[in-house]
């Protein structure tokens, strides 16, 4: 344990990427073998279901600290993390702990089965064996969230380093479905040929944001054109008879699209597709609202299915018979694609993406201006010649998305950020007007810069008309130009309508708080974009 | 209510004597518990401190200043009403005020630490009926770890720095951190420097024939070389200025009480966090309170209400109050409360 948290402490003394990849990989060159598992599990989202409800750990924990619950909630408003916070809180260690990492995630596999008075026993103990800063590791291990600034991408880097692998190979053994209660880190990483490597998506090629104008691309002949859909990445494999349905977040989905297994009847063996997951009817994607519902529910009902079933829009083939192809150009997988669509027998969860016929940039450009009827996020823009690439890079694949739909919005709410915003107010509250009342219809978190930040938490501060916990009332004077991707109507919220991605797009410092927005404005937007 | 003190737009005043205390707005009469900007504001015809806080003063407020100054525990009276200073701990020659009139004792403490720094005199716990208390880091996150302890990790990453030749950039408050910082690190086996700032003050104080070594000030015609493992002493503004370039390849360190919360530290993107207050902590806020015995709690600024509503919840009379101190509502961590 004092290892790692060793680790975890330089890791969070530095924001360069290069001395992480260092310590990273000074770990995995020096750890003991079985702790090297557990902590590629953290860094990879690998944490095993909490062994201790989270209101037990920190009940326990003010018990131990002797502060009520209300002083509770005042520390962690300014610390923004619970493990964190309960470090803080707990009095000094008396002595100290020789476990190992795995040693410590042994005991939290084991406590699953133990009762309450034993988990409490546990903790306490455990507590009072470690320093503060291995209490906030080690609680951070029991509940993670374990976000430390260091990507899947920094890990993978600093394991191919210590390992003397190709970062791809890496990559591709990483993602996927392992265990690190039956995984060693040998079978995991240096293993060649495991069965349960089919199951493995390549890695997903991502593209930036176009920041040139178009013609800047060079001759348009030489790329393709494509609607940027609206919904789940996803990888679909079909490897040994077995069909694997993977998100872009690395999860694997298949349980959740029943209508996708067709595809184990209609593919070859050893193909892997990449497209985009949506609901359609009536030959018509809906709104990533529909689909986002859909994923929330825990079972897909018969009323699911019928009202929103999905399809794969597919535009890129990956692997063929068994071959990885993404080396070959676009053109070459898209010819690969489109035959292999041809050969497939139809069935409706099996969709090709179009290309877009354009001879000019102009022609483009005109084409954009549709996006939102075609219920499309602008375009994608790929390179012929382009070979299929791991992570976001920047030269091939572009995506061009439409501008965000917006309104201008008053500052009614502010809330303190978290982590390392904790301290400020930077989590706000928008509201549009209604018959002469602000009505909130969006929080938005992104936008501002640091400076901005600074000055809308002095307002704040200084213009505060009530306290409700960590949430501040302010006088309503400041306005804001929201932008969002997508609005729905919604019974859930005041307004009647819910919006996507809202954030600010800048500070209206022109506009006093009466000429913002009004609801009626919103319930346009709402009746043209739906 | 009508007490010995009463909390007005512009100070801490007692109207019997006609005096203010730590007034934010021009008086006749202040009485300064501490030279730092947010206690020690410019324009009162006449001052009463500390012998030890005259240099800064004067450094300050300027040299022409009315300024009388007293020892800790030289009593005097001014309309009948007793006063006396006695140490706060908090930086040089700060001082609770104590204030007795017709047997009820009032103290103001300004701001105050626990932990002796070994440069101011160390702190006293006053008896009295009715406290008045800062409460900057009044919540129970915050609790700081002996001075050798942190002085000791400071150390080391000097020495870390040093093996791979940058220079340590160490950051503080001018008044009051860098001073503890060079009476407790030294004796320096390395070069040492100091920004401006830094170096005005403690020339002052050394004029003042306080026993400080001497630190050369960061000039424009210091051979880059000589920074090479050296430990720059730099104020709190300095972090992520182009005072900073001269110094390439350096290491940032950040003195504060605020450092004990990753968020604070990260948000500075500072290399190194090191918890150091001239604050009490909430430990040391606690025992305070019991020593002195106060029926009675005034809290003037950091977080007040919390603090305030701890100590009903304690069964001490506690009362929150608005005053123009380093004030959380006013100021997220201004330089000048970084302390």
């Amino acid at each position: 344990m004092k290892r790692f948290t060793n680790l975890f402490l330089q890791l969070d003394r530095t924001t360069k990427t290069n001395e992480k990849v260092e310590l990273l990989k000074a770990y995995f060159l020096s750890a003991p073998e079985e702790d090297k598992i557990w902590a590629l599990a953290l860094f990879t989202g690998r944490r095993p279901p909490r062994p201790i409800k989270s209101s037990q750990v920190q009940e326990w924990a003010l018990e131990q600290a002797g502060i009520p619950q209300w002083l509770y909630r005042e520390s962690y408003s300014s610390v923004g993390d619970m493990a964190e916070t309960i470090s803080l809180l707990l009095p000094a260690s008396e002595s100290t702990s020789d476990k190992t990492l795995s040693d410590w995630f042994h005991d939290f596999i084991d406590l699953a089965k133990k009762t309450d008075d034993e988990k409490k026993a546990f903790l306490i103990n455990a507590w009072k064996q470690l320093s503060p800063y291995e209490i906030f590791v080690f609680n951070k291990l029991m509940m993670g969230s374990f976000r430390i600034g260091v990507s899947q991408t920094l890990v993978i880097r600093a394991v191919s380093e210590a390992t003397d692998q190709e970062a791809a190979v890496v990559t591709h053994r990483v993602m996927g479905n392992w265990d690190p209660q039956v995984t060693t880190f040998k079978e995991l990483i240096h293993a060649e040929n495991l069965a349960d490597q089919h199951s493995k998506p390549y890695p997903f090629y991502l593209a930036y944001a176009i920041e040139d104008e178009l013609d800047e691309l060079g001759q348009p002949n030489e790329w393709f054109a494509e609607w940027k859909w609206d919904g789940i990445r996803a990888q679909i494999i079909y490897r040994n008879k077995e069909l694997y349905i993977w998100s872009r977040g690395e999860e694997l989905v298949t349980g959740k699209f029943p209508e996708l297994h067709a595809f184990a009847d209609f593919l070859p063996d050893g193909t892997v597709l990449d497209g985009e997951i949506l609901c359609f009817t009536d030959e018509r994607p809906l709104s990533f609202n529909v689909l986002q519902t859909r994923i929330g529910r825990k079972n897909v009902t018969k009323k699911i299915l019928q009202e929103a079933p999905v399809a794969l829009i597919a535009y890129d083939l990956l692997e063929l018979n068994g071959t990885d192809i993404r080396k070959q150009s676009q053109e070459y997988r898209r010819q690969a694609l489109e035959d292999l669509y041809k050969s497939t027998s139809a069935f409706p969860a099996f969709r090709l993406s179009r290309l877009l016929d354009f001879q000019k940039w102009d022609d483009l450009k005109s084409l954009h201006k549709q996006s939102r009827e075609n219920i499309a996020e602008g375009f994608m823009i790929k390179r012929k010649a382009a070979a299929y690439q791991t992570g976001r890079k920047k030269g091939d694949w572009w995506k061009w998305k439409v501008d965000p739909l917006s309104v201008d919005a008053v500052l009614i709410y502010a809330q303190k950020g978290s982590g390392r915003r904790a301290e400020l107010y930077t989590d706000y509250t928008f509201a549009v007007w209604d018959q002469g009342k602000l009505i909130p219809f969006a929080k938005a978190y992104s936008g501002l810069t640091d400076a901005e930040i600074r000055r809308v938490d002095h307002f704040v501060k200084n213009n505060t008309v009530e306290k409700f916990g960590p949430v501040r009332t302010v006088k309503p004077k400041l306005v804001f130009e929201i932008g969002f991707e997508g609005i729905n109507a919604s019974t859930r919220h005041k307004s009647g309508i819910a919006v996507r991605f809202p954030r600010m797009l800048r500070w209206r410092e022109d506009k006093p708080a009466e000429e913002a927005d009004t609801l009626e404005n919103l319930r346009q937007i709402l009746s043209q974009y739906r | 209510m009508a007490g010995l003190l009463t909390f007005t737009s512009s100070s801490i005043y007692c109207a019997t004597a006609n005096v203010h205390i730590d007034p934010w707005k021009p008086v006749d009469f202040a009485i300064i518990t501490h030279a730092h900007s947010d206690h020690a504001k410019p324009g009162c015809k006449h001052y009463l401190a500390h012998k030890d806080s005259a240099s800064i003063l004067k450094l300050r407020l300027g040299n022409d200043i009315s300024l009388q100054t007293v020892e800790y525990g030289e009593k005097f009276s001014i309309n009948g009403v007793q006063f006396s200073l006695h140490p706060a701990g908090h930086v040089i020659g700060s001082a609770q005020i104590r204030v007795e009139h017709k047997g009820e004792v009032w103290v103001a403490s300004g701001d105050y630490k626990v932990q002796d720094d070994y440069f101011s005199a160390a702190f006293e716990p006053v008896p009295c009926h009715t406290f008045i208390t800062e409460s900057t880091f009044g919540l129970p996150i915050y609790k700081w770890r002996p001075q050798q302890e942190v002085m000791n990790d400071i150390r080391e990453w000097w020495k870390e720095n040093q093996v791979q030749d940058k220079a340590s950039v160490l950051m503080g408050y001018a008044l009051g951190k860098m001073q503890r910082l060079v009476k407790n690190l030294q004796p320096f086996d390395h070069k040492v420097f100091a920004h401006g700032a830094i170096y005005n003050v403690n020339e002052q104080l050394r004029n003042a024939g306080f026993d400080l070594p001497y630190i050369p000030r960061v000039t424009a015609d210091i051979d880059k070389k000589e920074y090479r493992g050296a430990l720059i002493l730099g104020t709190s503004s300095s972090l992520n200025t182009p005072w900073l370039k001269k110094f390439e390849p350096y290491s940032t360190g950040y003195c504060s009480g605020w450092m004990a919360v990753r968020g604070a530290k990260n948000r500075r993107s500072v290399d190194r966090g090191f918890v150091l207050s001239d604050h009490a902590d909430w430990n040391e806020l606690n025992w305070v309170i019991a020593e002195t015995g106060a029926e009675r709690v005034y809290v003037t600024h950091g977080y007040t209400d919390t603090f305030a509503r701890w100590l009903n919840e304690k069964g001490i009379e506690a009362h929150e109050v608005k005053t123009s101190y380093g004030d959380e509502e006013e100021d997220v961590l201004p330089e000048e409360v970084v302390a």
